[in-house]
């Protein structure tokens, strides 16, 4: 989906606010929160595509004021509702007030029916879909074109996979773009390693 | 209206405390053990998890020619030799080498993907909405702000983690250092260091 989650490139941002060897935890909660929400996948409550769906789901008012872990957590509690562990009605008894949650799914797909294989140094261009479910491809390399690398082994396809929807498994490619072909004339000077599914993929067209 | 404490109806949005206190209820009541999961977890992210295991990495390929050719080649095999691993989802480690005209640096623009069994849990930053939008697009300039000047003849090449496969950046080894142990080289190796956002 093009939403909120997918900030490559996104302008207008501030400072990184950066520390050298910070914490990664600032709360017992925190880590409870990324505690539980990894305890859900191990016991086969949801798998990390629909983990990360339902992060993307989240109105992007709430992602945007949301820490990290309270992202999890929304995440975590959406599923839960959605797979029938418990109501939202009952889970907002517990939690003594309003609990917000990720909006609700759409349709997945599955792969492409035609899919290529590339060999390294072949020229690609990522399809110009516009997914409205899950999808791993950030909106930066749409309809752009990059140079194959390398291939991966092969890994369930997110847009389906976060969707219940039957795929086969399928390579990624690490695809190396030129930071001036993502955003012309709008980039400083460097390549960008994007690892890019198969499905989303074509053969660029000889110039 | 303040998103953190008020719905668009106006009623009372539970404190996060309480959220989590929920939903660690309702696992609870499924026999789940989410108490006994959170110790486990929490010995994981702190003892086990941790950037000392990716600078053992990094220290062994600067002394032992043939481990990095085999770490670059395959870097979940290689990493084995350490008895390192990672996650089954993760299917995939690709070492990435500085050298004097190539800087590596990595990010993940659409989460917060890292190699977090190899090189620690990412820090704050690193999930941050300033470093996923502008990394990508204006490298140069975000590893300038972080404290890392690079010579305009090294070329940037910025990683995003958009798939289960997963990265980890091979610094260059300091001057200075010839002779120097295994153990001794691994203690200067950082977090940041393997993600590229500093030099070792």
């Amino acid at each position: 989906m093009n939403g909120m989650h997918d900030l490559g490139g996104k302008e207008g941002f501030g400072p990184i606010r950066y520390a050298p060897n910070a914490p990664v935890f600032h709360a017992p909660w925190e880590v409870r929160a990324n505690a539980l929400y990894s305890l859900a996948v191990k016991q086969g409550v949801y798998n990390m595509d629909e983990y990360r769906y339902a992060i993307e789901r989240m109105e992007p008012r709430h992602y945007l004021s949301a820490s990290y872990y309270e992202r999890s957590l929304t995440s975590l509690a959406s599923l839960c509702v959605e797979k029938g562990l418990v109501s939202r009605d009952e889970l907002e008894r517990r939690a003594g007030g309003v609990f917000p949650l990720a909006r609700p799914t759409v349709a997945g797909r599955t792969n492409q029916p035609e899919r290529q294989r590339f060999e390294a140094g072949d020229l690609v261009r990522v399809r110009s879909d516009h997914v409205s479910g899950h999808v791993r491809m950030p909106g930066y390399i749409r309809g752009k074109t990059g140079r194959i690398i390398s291939e991966s082994p092969p890994y369930p396809f997110p847009d389906a996979h976060a969707h219940g929807v039957d795929a086969q498994t399928e390579p990624t490619y690490d695809v190396q773009f030129d930071s001036l072909e993502l955003w012309p004339d709008a980039a400083e000077p460097a390549k960008v390693h994007v690892a890019v599914f198969q499905s989303y993929l074509e053969r660029a067209p000889r110039s | 209206m303040s998103i953190s404490t008020e719905s668009p109806s106006g009623e009372r949005i539970a404190s996060i405390e309480d959220r989590l206190a929920a939903i660690e209820s309702v696992l609870e009541d499924r026999a789940m053990q989410p108490a006994a999961f959170v110790e486990t977890f929490n010995h994981w992210a702190t003892e086990e998890w941790i950037p000392e295991n990716g600078a053992r990495v990094v220290a062994k390929a600067w002394c032992e020619p043939d481990f990095r050719e085999r770490l670059l080649a395959d870097g979940i095999t290689a990493i084995r030799e350490l008895g390192l691993t990672m996650p089954a989802h993760h299917r995939h480690l690709v070492a990435l080498e500085n050298t004097e005209t190539v800087h590596n640096v990595i990010c993940c623009t659409l989460c917060s993907c890292t190699a977090f069994t190899v090189i620690g849990l990412p820090p704050d930053w690193y999930k941050d909405l300033e470093y996923r939008a502008r990394v990508v697009r204006e490298s140069r300039s975000v590893l300038r702000e972080m404290g890392l000047e690079l010579a305009p003849h090294i070329e940037i090449r910025v990683w995003d983690t958009t798939a289960d496969t997963r990265y980890m950046v091979l610094p260059e080894r300091p001057p200075g250092t010839e002779g120097w142990s295994q153990e001794q080289l691994t203690a200067m190796v950082t977090k940041e260091g393997m993600i590229g956002v500093a030099k070792v």
